[in-house]
């Protein structure tokens, strides 16, 4: 999808603080100098397009539900498998594979801990394979968005 | 599957206009419906009240409240940055001595291209890093020029760390904590 100034306008200045209000894309498109109906639009295909994987709140891990960031050291050659199956799993909202010995790093989420502990078991069990578990100790990093740098982009 | 409502919902239960508590199985719904992202309708707060069985209103009021709170972070599009073209995602982790962990990771969490930034445990004998930081960049080149910056501006030329480059996303999605996955 190419991306018009419009569009990279919408990623620059909306990546936070969007307006809570009854009708804010009006707000947007004021900002913008367009139409409401084409702000939405606009965000409708940034979502269809993957550019936006949604447009909504951030919930801060730690005080929203349980999680944490466990990796496994599978076969080379079982990668995509153990991938799969970790997918598989109640919770899973990322999964990278990385170049490491421990070599799939995923996140678990669930509604509390007991529920994250037994899941994560049952899944350690399943896989048979050692487990890193890292939850977080503290945060570090005030997530205000991502600027991008539209020159540096291929 | 039937889920109770956490502590920290109830706690932010607001007073709707009339002055009565929000239903708490109301705002359960909302946190469901919210964790999917707003619904690109003129009114998406109205959209969400229709879903979730609260008003606009009530529903308004809750998403101010976890914003004030900080159970939301930032409203707003979530940018995936593989599609744009931040192909390179470096897990630069590090062995940090524990006196000093939380020092460094706050000047590390300031350098702009540093996304993210924690404090783990190490699981010795297997893993001895005690501090994660993020950097996302458009080729590894770039990304470890950054790394070298890092590394320079925060001293630590002798500090062990390893640096893990994603070479596959098989997942890549906002948190469910409420829903059924």
């Amino acid at each position: 999808m190419q991306l018009d100034a419009t569009d990279r306008q919408l990623i620059d200045l909306y990546q936070r603080d969007l307006p809570v209000c009854d009708r804010p894309f009006l707000d947007v498109s004021r900002q913008l100098g367009i139409t409401e109906e084409e702000v939405i639009g606009r965000l409708q295909s940034l979502q269809d397009h993957q550019v936006v994987s949604r447009v909504g709140p951030v919930f801060e891990h730690s005080r929203a539900g349980a999680s944490l960031l466990a990796a496994v050291a599978a076969p080379e050659q079982q990668l995509d498998l153990v991938a799969a199956r970790i997918n598989r799993a109640p919770g899973v909202n990322h999964n990278y594979a990385r170049e490491h010995t421990y070599n799939l790093w995923f996140v678990m989420t669930a509604p509390d801990e007991t529920v994250l502990e037994e899941r994560l078991g049952e899944l350690e069990q399943q896989l048979r394979l050692p487990m890193l578990r890292l939850p977080m100790v503290e945060g570090y990093h005030i997530d205000l968005g991502f600027e991008i740098d539209w020159e540096a982009l291929p | 599957m039937i889920l109770s409502p956490s502590p920290e919902y109830l706690a932010v239960a607001p007073e709707a206009a009339g002055g009565s508590p929000v239903s708490a199985w109301g705002l359960l719904r909302l946190r469901r419906e919210l964790e999917k992202g707003l619904p690109l309708t003129p009114k998406p707060y109205q959209t969400l009240a229709d879903r979730s069985g609260l008003t606009e209103d009530e529903v308004m009021a809750a998403v101010r409240q976890w914003q004030a709170q900080g159970l939301i972070k930032r409203l707003g599009l979530v940018v995936k940055h593989r599609t744009l073209g931040y192909t390179a995602n470096a897990m630069v982790v590090w062995d940090i001595p524990d006196d000093q962990v939380h020092a460094i990771g706050q000047a590390m969490a300031r350098m702009p291209f540093v996304t993210l930034c924690y404090q783990r445990p190490r699981r010795l004998p297997d893993w001895p890093y005690n501090l994660f930081c993020m950097i996302h960049g458009t080729d590894r080149p770039r990304v470890l020029a950054q790394l070298d910056n890092l590394i320079g501006d925060q001293g630590l030329q002798h500090t062990p760390h390893a640096v893990l480059f994603s070479t596959k996303a098989y997942r890549q999605r906002g948190a469910c904590y409420v829903g059924r996955h």
